[in-house]
């Protein structure tokens, strides 16, 4: 028995290189790579804000669209919708786990810590993107309407790490009700969102007859275009890492990578009591694994100042998004292969 | 030719801050203001970059305003309500404008 667990283990570690290794060596993920070192190396490549903004716009657009095609194939059932309301509640959640390891690992104040833990109960959209890609190219479906739990995913976070600063008496830029106001706003109606939505509901609304119009657009181009915006972010998190590891004591960088890992087994637990697939595990251990650097960054910029941007951006975008994108995606995809049993 | 005294106020504010910004200028009756892009520079909050910004967390925006002189102390309020406990600076100087109708 012992003999036959060692060799299982060591059977699901070869699967879990392989598909590490078969990802490592993917076009995407060789393009962030590429973008990191030559950040890294000071090169003067660079992507034009505007072409990396209309990229960007153009992955959420295709990605909700396509979300919403496969809703529209397969119906709405029960699973959509607590699929959403444990996409909030993991988004409420993940922060408390977050603020904790934090404050067990680092030495970070609680402004600073409130505001990391926010980023990792959000989530990252173009980790979901590419987890979604590498799912395709592993040839395993998945429930369309996580784009949607993506969505619902990425503003509770954010209310959480305000709820710990004010707890601890803390500053909070929402006491002013106009600032609290206009700041929920601005996270609900985030551009993002809006986009990711709106794409969702056109794909649901128009289905199959609707891909067919724009499969040229939206599904052909779809990898190369991801490749470019991977290669941007592999500069802009480099140029990050580089210009602030001198902030990086051991315990953040193990928090950055100890953390996504926690996450991503909440996630597992939340996929496999909702009943989804292989596929649908995988993204949703994706999106509790991954940490905002978009839509959390500006709110906690608003809400929480005195947090230092160059920690929660360094963490979320300088070791958690090359750890999620490289060794993440495989490890949550062998480990919810071997739970499902598929 | 005929100039006018003016104070021209230059408000360096974090991107994110902008809109709050502006708003307080209009409540506080400053209709005129030019808002423009900054590349980058560096400051006690560190180095910061327009290039490559995944967010509009770490980007900075000018806000000048040019009003007549009796209207900058109401201008400033609405300018350190905003900024209060934010990245930024203020700076004020004298010039002269042309059309003083249009301050």
């Amino acid at each position: 028995m012992f003999a036959c667990q060692g060799y299982c283990v060591g059977r699901e570690m070869d699967g879990i290189l392989a598909l590490a290794a078969e990802n490592l060596i993917s076009p995407i993920i060789l393009f962030f790579a590429l973008g990191f070192a030559a950040a890294f190396a000071r090169s003067e490549l660079s992507v034009p804000e505007a072409i990396a903004k209309g990229m960007s716009l153009y992955l959420l657009l295709a990605i909700g669209f396509k979300g919403g095609v496969s809703v529209a194939d397969h119906g709405v059932d029960a699973t959509l919708v607590l699929s959403l309301v444990a996409g909030v509640i993991l988004s409420f959640a993940l922060p408390f786990v977050a603020f904790a390891l934090l404050r067990v690992l680092t030495g970070l104040s609680i402004v600073d810590a409130a505001a990391v833990a926010a980023h990792y109960g959000s989530i990252s959209i173009v980790t979901f993107v590419a987890a979604t890609s590498v799912l395709t190219s592993a040839g395993m479906e998945s429930e369309g309407y996580m784009v949607a739990v993506a969505a619902a995913m990425e503003a509770p976070a954010i209310l959480s790490a305000l709820w710990l600063v004010a707890r601890a008496g803390g500053g909070v830029g929402t006491r002013d009700s106009s600032m609290g106001g206009g700041l929920l706003r601005e996270i609900l109606l985030n551009g993002s969102i809006v986009l990711l939505i709106g794409a969702f509901a056109i794909g649901a609304v128009t289905g199959q007859e609707g891909l067919t119009e724009i499969e040229a657009f939206i599904v052909a181009p779809f990898k190369g275009v991801l490749c470019l915006f991977l290669l941007d972010m592999g500069l802009v998190a480099g140029r990050g890492l580089r210009e602030s590891r001198g902030l990086l004591r051991p315990g953040l960088f193990a928090f950055g990578i100890l953390m996504p890992l926690a996450g991503a087994g909440f996630g597992l637990l939340a996929g496999l009591m909702l009943g989804l697939s292989t596929g649908g595990v995988v993204l949703m251990m994706t999106l509790s694994a991954s940490a905002s650097y978009i839509a959390v960054p500006a709110a906690m910029r608003v809400a929480l100042p005195e947090a230092k941007p160059a920690i929660y951006l360094t963490l979320a975008l300088g070791i958690t998004f090359p750890f999620n994108l490289t060794l993440g995606i495989p490890i949550y995809m062998a480990v919810a292969r071997a739970v499902t049993g598929s | 030719m005929q100039t006018h005294k003016a104070k021209r106020v230059e408000i360096t504010i974090e991107a994110v801050m902008e809109r709050r910004l502006t708003e307080a200028l209009d409540d506080a009756g400053v209709a005129g203001y030019t808002v423009l892009p900054v590349l980058g520079g560096s400051g006690r909050s560190g180095k910061w970059s327009r290039e490559g910004q995944v967010s509009r967390a770490s980007g900075m925006v000018n806000v000048v305003c040019i009003v007549r002189p009796e209207r900058l102390a109401p201008l400033l309020d609405a300018a350190l309500g905003i900024l209060d406990r934010h990245i930024g600076v203020v700076n004020v100087t004298d010039c002269d404008v042309l059309r003083a109708e249009r301050f």
